[in-house]
């Protein structure tokens, strides 16, 4: 069973995401509503992929995908983004922190789906 | 589209519930930005937060295929993003196509939810949005945080907008400081909590980038990267803090315009419009217009000022009545021509005093028609979430009440609507049942009443089972016996601490807050709450609140040689005790009150004063509290009445019950006011 982190703030978002993967089988989803929440879960879950979110209240996702990069533990996790359509410099920061894909909302299932597939199989 | 013919129903349910979540959000910050009128200082982080709920609700809207509230979220979020970035400046008239485009985005939510058509108008917000995008453009603000010390890392993790507030800072002349703290993983977000609530309180966090420790399991790190105006000594304090240091980067002194901020404005600029910053020109950037004035005709002040403001009223009425008492004087020594000029010129002086003190109330004043609004959102958002049906009806939303008096009462004020919701109305199956209307009513008012503003919240749901309620508080210990204790009475108990007839902790207005706490908060600005419910017909919460706090008139008394003011509005009537037979029931002094019993409460035994005479050497009784909830506090003298301004007694005598706060005679003595609910609640509970 693969572990899947999702850090997402808007829980109708992370409920969509969650069907996604379900929707497949041998992965298994971590909800994080918040960046601390990420941060609190990492250690605890040998997590395999890591989906977050760009805007979020607390830390963003440029600082958790920085914060994953930098730690040995977990730098080499595969770590999607997936956001709204927003500032291209944002996408493009994510991209040259360490972020592997950069999937924008609405995403569709099945591209989501295939992109797991690609890096984790 | 109906919701419940949806394949996806719950999905789309989730959505409503979460959009409606962020439009309560977003008109919330519309709101307080509306507030601080003057608005080149308003907070970034409000007008980021209504970015964020629009950038959400593209996201989400973007999902479910809403095309219409996507379209609206992402034109309004291009909008805020400008106004975030600081592209286009924040007027009175771009502040209304907000409320009209959080407004216009309701109604397209709320005909999802009703399956109705789509509201008209969509079009005209779309294009007053837009025109307010390319209406005014600001520069950018062309300083460079590269030469500040801070790390690539950090520079490299700042979203756009966090870059762009650094930048903003550094031109405003802020000072700025990385924090580096160290918590142990497993409760890092409660100590960091803490730290970062003091540092948006002194100024502005920009960033907090997580760090590995060493790449320690068991520990997390973070940078935090502040802007604000004080000074280092004034941080110092958190140098004590175990794990955390502070570094100032580059410069301290926080002036605009100063050299060191002109030295950071003149260098290179990585991406922002170039503009040469001139050698006086302030380093804040101005908008482009062709008119330097205002539109607004308002302005923001910090309701301290006003606190201030009213204080010094309130002195000077003090003072006014040491000058009435010296012309009294004067007239009784003989002088009798000149004490009658003084006298004149004090009665003028009143009344002027007393015109200044209404002006300086009435700039405090609000609509409560601001709190209701809010207060409509959360009774919407929970009837979907339970499945109820209620009608909101309001009325005398334009009463005016004290801002501070309205913003403290908000929490309560919704404890209770909540506790209707959740125990009150019932659900709609039932109410067919009882033969009421399906749709429950619950009805908030507000009205003035002399120097109180009253406000209700009814509601026609099942009502309070006083049995029920008494049996409860027997269970609880909270009183000996149900017997001769009337339905009224019974009602009152819901007050004491530790009261809560839920059977199980309701999701809406359970989590352990009581009644007790709603008429803590609420006795905390002077005011009452009292309760009336007719089993099955619906219960009514009346709060009864002070115009304005600053200003009371008291009743002085004496007990056991010490002074206490009363305020005026809590006292019924004074009554000598001369002649009168005492009589004790279950270990309680009570009077016969023409057809009631009245229990008499000694002030030197409630505060355990010293040399305590024998009641009945106290000749005078104070009869407080509202109807059947009354006493009679027995004093010994009766010193007259006296406007006081009340001030609070800090945190040191929080705990103590009793008193409301402090004040000052005018003679240079001062004195404590009493917190008649307080003691009413104690002496009800039979502890005094």
């Amino acid at each position: 069973m693969k572990k899947i982190l999702i850090t997402e703030d808007s829980p109708t978002m992370r409920s969509l995401l969650v069907a996604a993967i379900e929707a497949m089988d041998g992965y298994r989803v971590i909800e994080a509503s918040s960046g601390f929440d990420a941060l609190r879960l990492l250690p605890r879950e040998r997590v395999d992929l890591i989906i977050t979110d760009i805007n979020m209240p607390d830390i963003n996702g440029l600082e958790l995908i920085s914060y994953v990069r930098d730690n040995p533990n977990y730098r080499s996790i595969p770590l999607f983004i997936i956001s709204t359509e927003g500032s291209d410099r944002d996408r493009e920061r994510g991209l040259s922190l360490g972020a592997d894909e950069y999937l924008v909302k609405p995403f569709q299932p099945e591209q989501l789906q295939r992109l797991i597939r690609d890096y984790i199989g | 589209m109906m919701v419940t013919d949806d394949p996806k129903g719950k999905a789309v349910r989730d959505f409503l519930a979460e959009s409606e979540e962020i439009l309560d959000q977003m008109s919330r910050d519309i709101l307080s930005l509306g507030d601080s009128a003057d608005r080149d200082e308003f907070d970034p982080e409000t007008v980021n937060s209504i970015f964020r709920s629009a950038h959400s609700l593209k996201g989400l809207a973007g999902m479910f295929g809403f095309v219409e509230i996507a379209e609206l979220s992402h034109t309004l979020e291009s909008l805020l993003d400008r106004l975030r970035l600081g592209k286009v400046p924040l007027e009175s008239a771009t502040l209304g196509v907000l409320s009209e485009a959080a407004e216009m985005l309701g109604l397209l939510i709320r005909s999802l939810e009703s399956g109705g058509g789509a509201p008209s108008g969509l079009a005209g917000v779309l294009d007053r949005i837009t025109a307010c995008i390319s209406s005014a453009r600001r520069e950018a603000v062309a300083v460079s945080p590269e030469d500040l010390g801070i790390t690539d890392k950090i520079l490299h993790s700042l979203t756009e907008y966090e870059d762009h507030r650094l930048r903003e800072n550094i031109a405003r002349g802020k000072s700025l400081y990385l924090f580096h703290a160290v918590y142990p993983l497993d409760t890092f977000d409660r100590e960091l909590g803490g730290l970062l609530d003091f540092l948006k309180e002194i100024g502005e966090v920009i960033s907090t980038l997580p760090s590995a420790e060493g790449g320690m399991e068991s520990s997390i790190g973070f940078d935090i990267l502040v802007g604000t105006g004080r000074g280092r000594d004034e941080l110092d304090c958190l140098q004590g803090l175990e794990g955390v240091t502070v570094t100032a980067l580059e410069r301290s002194v926080p002036a605009s315009g100063s050299p060191e901020v002109r030295a950071v404005t003149e260098s290179a600029v990585q991406h922002a419009v170039e503009r040469p910053a001139e050698a006086d020109a302030p380093a804040v950037e101005r908008p482009v217009s062709s008119s330097a004035r205002s539109l607004s005709r308002t302005m923001r002040v910090d309701i301290t000022k006003l606190d201030e403001l009213m204080n010094i009223v309130g002195e000077l009425i003090l003072s006014h009545g040491t000058v009435a008492a010296i012309s009294t004087r004067m007239r009784a020594q003989g002088f009798s021509g000149l004490a009658m000029e003084l006298a004149k010129a004090s009665k003028g002086m009143e009344r002027k005093l007393a015109e200044l003190q209404q002006r300086v109330m009435e700039v405090r004043m609000i609509p409560v028609g601001q709190l209701f609004e809010r207060m409509s959102r959360i009774v919407r958002k929970i009837c979907r979430e339970q499945g109820k049906k209620i009608e909101l009806r309001m009325s005398g939303a334009d009463t005016e009440l004290d801002k501070m008096i309205m913003e403290d009462i908000a929490d309560p004020l919704m404890h209770i609507i909540r506790n209707s919701i959740d125990h009150g109305i019932e659900p709609p199956d039932e109410r067919a049942e009882r033969g009421k209307q399906e749709q429950g009513t619950i009805r908030l008012s507000a009205f003035q009443k002399g120097n109180h503003v009253v406000i209700e919240v009814e509601d026609d749901g099942r009502g309070i089972d006083h049995e029920r309620i008494l049996a409860k508080a027997v269970e609880l210990g909270l009183v000996d016996t149900a017997e001769g204790i009337t339905p009224k009475e019974a009602l009152s108990l819901i007050f004491l601490p530790g009261f809560s007839t839920a059977d199980q902790v309701s999701d809406v207005s359970g989590r352990g807050v009581g009644m007790d706490v709603v008429r803590n908060n609420i006795s905390a600005v002077s005011g009452t709450v009292d309760i009336e419910s007719v089993s099955g017909e619906g219960s009514r919460v009346i709060i009864t609140l002070p115009i304005t706090l600053a200003i009371i008139k008291a009743l002085v008394v004496k007990s056991s040689n010490r002074c206490f003011a009363i305020p005026v509005t809590s006292v019924r009537e004074t009554l000598s005790l001369e002649g009168v037979e005492i009589r004790t029931v279950e270990r309680k002094r009570v009077i016969q009150l023409r057809e009631s019993t009245l229990p008499l409460l000694a002030l030197e035994r409630f505060f355990a004063l010293e040399s305590s005479p024998e009641m009945s050497e106290s000749p005078f009784a104070v009869v407080v509290g509202e109807s059947d909830r009354r006493i009679g506090i027995v004093v010994d003298d009766l010193l007259g009445q006296q406007d006081l301004v009340i001030k609070s007694l800090g945190s040191i005598f929080k705990g103590v019950g009793g008193i409301a706060g402090a004040a000052d005679l005018g003679d240079q003595s001062t004195i404590l006011v009493l917190d008649v609910s307080g003691i009413v609640a104690e002496a009800m509970r039979g502890t005094a």
